[in-house]
């Protein structure tokens, strides 16, 4: 502790409301109904969406699609070689990034379907779930499923004391609070919320604040991508 | 995607419910800030380093602690181990099957491991045999026995309570082999979790839901305090989203209860501790 900021720089340069570089792209994926990738830090990651599609399986409903989420990391997507095995964590993270991602669309124009989102984490950074659920985001309204409103999430935390925006792989490791959410923001909701590490109320409170102002950064990268493919691609596809 | 796993919920009973709740009211009789009877009682594993029973209404929930030695991670050579693992046994309702943990008790696991590990309440530098060689490994094992609403909470407490309750027995090295004495040593603990789950169910933000309130919730949100009242881990679930102010109001209420249930989690402790 006490050396992930120096005079208000956090240990890559940026200061402590800055996003680390973002890259989106829609429509990445040439057999999916929607697809995106993301770049964000070091992350490097895959979506893509399959369906709606018809499906008899135990397990759909008469009322709504029903989504499944995959969130996988590949093997050598980290320092250490990950087994490609699904873990608990990842297991977890998938049912988290579902759960952010259902409440912002409009499902029940597809009953008795499934609605498949894999994700594919190519490279791991922090603020790995974060990034899937912005790239997901994109490559749902990619695949044209009727939603309220994008969904962007960020990670804030505590380093050094202090709240910082959109943490890297050290400040998640070093730092004192990591705080992921998603955000629907006109709808002013949040519908993915984690946090470990200790924090007051109040700073709680603060550092939601500030990971919405940095939500609405995010939504102009993803509606730049989405513009980029349905505005600037349309010959190519 | 799994089925879902509980009773599918009329629709009468569901307006049932929300008119309840509109009235102020949980469709148990509770007033919206009361939590269900709780029942902790720990101890009764003999087997077991600690343990502890929890009942929160309907539900029924056990953990038990075991102690092993083994080796420790290569990043934190001079910590201890914790692993939380969670069942929702067959017993606990109709709608479960035997098998491996499915999303759901894996969630459930690795909610109440944060709850633990992030308030600091077990002093891992304590865990130590010799570093980087042999420190102990601390197994919490949750069961659920019976499921009505709320594990997160019941599981919570039940967990804390195992471990402010255990003691094992003390290894020493001889060369590179950890011996096993007779000497017994207290969990090494330095600060208490407290779990409190809301859940949003139409327009009410409520504590405690039983499973028929989960069964037609919106979303719910488990926030964790230390000792002080600060937060340590929060989890949001369920499929739909929280306003920005219904996730205030619950940090808020949240700090505003959580001594009460630290006071019923010290007291239970403490007179099982006297009972010995």
């Amino acid at each position: 502790m006490g050396n992930l900021i120096v005079d208000g720089k956090r240990t890559d340069g940026r200061g402590l409301l800055d996003l680390r570089p973002l890259k989106l792209e829609a429509g990445t994926i040439k057999n999916a109904a929607g697809s995106s990738y993301i770049e964000h830090g070091k992350n490097k990651i895959y979506v893509a969406v399959y369906g709606p599609k018809d499906s008899h399986r135990y397990g759909t409903s008469m009322e709504k699609a029903v989504i499944r989420c995959r969130y996988h990391m590949s093997p050598f997507s980290t320092d250490e070689r990950k087994s490609p095995a699904p873990s608990r964590r990842e297991i977890e993270i998938s049912k988290v990034i579902r759960d952010a991602l259902e409440s912002s669309l409009i499902l029940d124009e597809f009953p008795k379907t499934l609605l498949d989102i894999y994700v594919e984490v190519l490279q791991s950074d922090g603020g790995s779930r974060s990034a899937s659920i912005t790239a997901a985001s994109v490559a749902l309204a990619d695949a044209g499923i009727p939603m309220k409103d994008l969904v962007e999430a960020v990670a804030v935390g505590k380093v050094d004391g202090t709240l910082v925006v959109d943490l890297s792989d050290k400040e998640d490791k070093e730092g004192e609070v990591d705080l992921p959410i998603a955000f629907l923001l006109n709808e002013n909701m949040i519908t993915l919320l984690q946090m470990d590490g200790k924090m007051t109320v109040e700073e709680f409170k603060e550092a939601v604040n500030m990971a919405k102002e940095a939500a609405m950064k995010i939504k102009e990268k993803q509606k730049e991508a989405l513009g980029k493919k349905y505005f600037e691609k349309v010959d190519e596809k | 995607m799994m089925p879902k796993k509980g009773p599918i919920i009329s629709n009468l009973r569901k307006d049932q419910i929300l008119k309840s709740l509109s009235e102020g009211r949980h469709i148990d009789g509770r007033d919206l800030t009361s939590q269900r009877p709780l029942e902790i009682t720990p101890g009764i594993i003999e087997k077991a380093e600690g343990s502890a029973s929890v009942k929160l209404g309907g539900t029924h929930v056990i953990a038990g602690v075991k102690v092993e030695v083994d080796t420790p991670f290569p990043d934190t050579p001079s910590e201890g181990i914790l692993i939380v693992n969670a069942e929702v046994l067959p017993t606990a309702s109709e709608y479960q099957e035997p098998g491996p943990p499915d999303e759901d008790s894996i969630e459930l696991a690795r909610v109440v491991d944060r709850g633990i590990r992030e308030s600091k309440m077990v002093d891992f530098s304590k865990l130590v045999i010799e570093p980087a060689k042999q420190v102990y490994t601390v197994f919490v094992d949750i069961s659920v026995l019976s499921m009505d609403g709320n594990l997160f909470d019941a599981s919570s407490y039940a967990a804390v309570a195992a471990l402010m309750t255990s003691s094992f027995n003390v290894y020493r090295m001889e060369g590179d082999v950890p011996v096993k004495t007779e000497d017994k040593m207290a969990m090494p603990l330095a600060d208490l979790a407290v779990s409190l789950t809301f859940a949003k169910i139409g327009g009410s933000l409520v504590i405690d839901p039983t499973w028929e309130e989960e069964g037609i919730m919106d979303a719910r949100l488990t926030a964790v305090y230390d000792s002080d009242g600060r937060l340590c881990a929060m989890q949001k679930g369920g499929s739909g989203g929280l306003k920005i102010d219904d996730v205030f109001q619950v940090v808020d209420a949240g700090k505003a209860k959580y001594l009460d249930i630290r006071k019923k989690i010290v007291e239970a402790v403490e007179n099982a501790k006297s009972g010995n």
